[in-house]
């Protein structure tokens, strides 16, 4: 077999597809409910209302999608330039450090200066994790695949020292975990008395700057063509090296902000279990949202739901919560393959 | 020192080349894949399958070698799924490989918890035992670190000549080494770069699962979460270390492993035992990140690496 390009695609190639690997994906996981024991109408009824049912339920699919919002931007951004970010749990966690190392009292500022100084710092902090795989990339030649996933484990095990040591918190009761941020540092919430904070505004407004950026930039434009073609770019005069390692900055930067909405918004202190894989799983809300920015956000609440719809409907149906991931893996693999045939015929020869 | 001592222990050569087994089955089989064009990302997922797979086997009732079967043919399946989108479609290498990652990780713990609802800690299998090769395990120092392994150990020893074997001296080996340098030359030859291809993906990630399965049959005698931790990223860069050649991935794979029993020891010295223990564990990664430094200036890549072939392109 082999792949044709069509030229003008009609509706039905465009749509037919993607309902087809969404259809794929819902068989697969309705058939490893019934392995589980569990009738696969009511396991997708219990995850939908775990993740919309209530006033509660909607925060809390709110909540868990603002650190994906972040980190999916963050892969969109960088994968828009292919240039492979991996490493956004380790930025993540970079953010959340410095929120905490600044927050906890060393600045006593009020919290009109003192969120801005700690976002800030927290983005230089992920922008420069981020730098050294990026260096490594341009200079070297180092494939930036495995130094950002290596990143990732050197950081969280630097994190676990810090939180055992020097960041320990003397209150803690033994617990490796920091101090809490002073309460200047809280990002305040969104409507009096329900759990949501500013960090969902905040992720929300860097999905359409991005997407600014990338529509109506040259940056953008540069990184596209970057990510289209590095040759051709080069002999557009593109200078390449220098837009890969901007991209890099910016990519790190916001999977920090992650970090920092984590801390500031709604834990208050930094753990090692700040974040259960947010850096991998923006990965998928970016490849779901075909690096949309602002397909990043519907594909941040949609990845959201299911993870909290599937932890309700465990503990309700007994089927273990990691149906979750495997309709994620599932899905993800079969959008990329749907996406390619709305474009590409298969011909037979 | 201490580390002089360390170094002439026999136990620290038997630790090494002990740490080195899983490494050089996932390395080897990331080799395969990637002589043939094609970088798998799904390692890390597929040792993790692999691990659970061959030793939930054996924990039902098969022999050891069985299960070692089971985990390679569980691994092949997530090769097979692998191939077919990276190959005849010629989507992203990278997302399908996280992808495939994700699927074999969640669907092996999702099995698990079926498997094993209740159970807090998981129950151990009886795993392979050192097996003495007579007079040559009597050899100081090199006798027990070589001569006196599980099967399973000398199995990876026996496949890196195997693989050696086929790659440099079979014609299977070298259709599949210009699959990953040239292959409209395969194609002109009338041959299918889509089989060879897919073919190298499939027994590479059957490897793969046998490299997790020497984990929890050969290493430890049990799963949990989160015991592959990153090793197949270091097989990745273990490749590259190894300029894509199997004795130098073996070489490879022994020295790093002798870096990290190194590591373990010095920990419990007097000097070590001074020393946050995160620091030693974060050398392993280090390290491959220094190696692939190092390496990747005068590294040969397959010129088709991540290049996907379609037929009638030019």
């Amino acid at each position: 077999m082999r792949l044709e390009p069509i030229n003008n695609p009609s509706l039905a190639r465009s749509l037919v597809p993607p309902t087809i690997a969404l259809g794929a994906t819902i068989v697969i996981a309705s058939l490893l409910a019934m392995v589980a024991g569990a009738n696969p109408f009511s396991v997708f009824g219990l995850i939908l209302s775990g993740a919309l049912g209530s006033k509660f339920a909607i925060l809390e699919t709110l909540n868990r999608a603002t650190p994906l919002i972040f980190t999916g931007l963050a892969a969109a951004v960088a994968f828009r330039a292919k240039f492979w970010n991996i490493g956004a749990e380790a930025q993540l966690y970079a953010g959340a450090l410095l929120t905490v190392l600044l927050g906890t009292g060393l600045l006593p500022w009020p919290s009109i200066a003192l969120l801005p100084t700690l976002a800030v710092f927290a983005i230089l902090a992920g922008a420069t994790l981020l730098l050294v795989p990026a260096l490594l990339k341009t200079r070297y030649g180092v494939d930036e695949v495995v130094t950002t996933l290596l990143f990732n484990f050197i950081f969280l095990l630097f994190i676990s020292l810090l939180l055992e040591g020097p960041i320990k918190d003397p209150m803690g009761m033994g617990w490796p975990k920091s101090a809490r941020v002073i309460s200047e540092a809280r990002l305040p919430r969104l409507v009096d008395g329900l759990r949501l904070h500013w960090g969902f505004s905040l992720a929300i407004f860097s999905a359409i700057c991005i997407w600014i950026i990338q529509t109506r930039s040259t940056l953008g434009y540069e990184m596209r063509a970057v990510g289209l073609n590095k040759q051709a770019a080069a002999f557009a005069g593109i200078p390449v090296n220098i837009v890969l390692v901007k991209t890099a900055l910016l990519s790190g930067g916001l999977a920090a902000l992650a970090g920092f909405s984590e801390v500031s918004g709604l834990k208050g202190s930094l753990t090692l279990d700040l974040s259960p894989g947010f850096g991998y799983t923006g990965i998928i809300v970016a490849m779901l949202a075909l690096l949309h920015p602002l397909g990043v956000i519907v594909a941040a609440l949609f990845v959201a739901g299911i993870f909290v719809g599937a932890d309700s409907m465990s503990r309700a149906a007994d089927v273990p919560t990691y149906l979750a991931d495997i309709m994620l893996a599932t899905a993800l693999l079969f959008m990329v393959l749907a996406i390619m045939l709305t474009r590409f015929r298969v011909v037979r020869d | 020192m201490e580390i002089i001592e360390i170094l002439f222990a026999a136990s620290f050569w038997a630790a090494a080349v002990r740490i080195a087994s899983p490494l050089i089955f996932a390395t080897l089989g990331e080799l395969i894949c990637e002589r043939a064009g094609v970088l798998n990302l799904g390692i890390e997922g597929i040792m993790v399958a692999g691990a659970f797979a061959g030793w939930m086997a054996v924990y039902s009732g098969t022999g050891l070698w069985m299960g070692v079967c089971v985990a390679m043919i569980v691994g092949m399946l997530f090769g097979t799924v692998h191939s077919i989108l990276t190959v005849p479609f010629g989507l992203s290498q990278h997302v399908v490989g996280l992808g495939v990652t994700l699927l074999a990780t969640s669907s092996t713990y999702f099995a698990y918890r079926l498997a094993l609802p209740e159970v807090t800690s998981p129950p151990k299998i009886n795993s392979f035992q050192p097996f003495e090769i007579p007079i040559l395990s009597e050899i100081p120092l090199i006798g027990p670190a070589l001569f006196l392994q599980t099967p399973f150990t000398y199995l990876a020893f026996a496949l890196v000549v195997v693989v050696a074997f086929v790659l440099y001296l079979t014609p299977l080996g070298l259709a599949v080494r210009a699959a990953g340098e040239n292959p409209a030359a395969i194609a002109a030859q009338g041959l299918s770069v889509t089989k060879i291809r897919m073919g190298a993906v499939i027994v590479g990630s059957g490897f793969m699962a046998m490299g997790g399965a020497f984990l929890t049959m050969s290493a430890f005698d049990s799963f949990f979460f989160e015991m592959v931790n990153g090793r197949g990223w270091i097989c990745i860069a273990l490749v590259v270390f190894g300029s894509w050649r199997p004795g130098k991935a073996l070489l490879g794979a022994v020295l790093f492993a002798a870096f990290d029993a190194l590591q373990i020891r010095v920990q419990q010295t007097s000097f070590g035992s001074q020393v946050p223990y995160q620091i030693f564990l974060m050398m392993p990664y280090v390290l491959s990140i220094m190696a692939l430094v190092v390496m990747s200036r005068r590294a040969e890549v397959p010129a088709a690496l991540m290049v996907p072939f379609n037929k009638g392109e030019r």
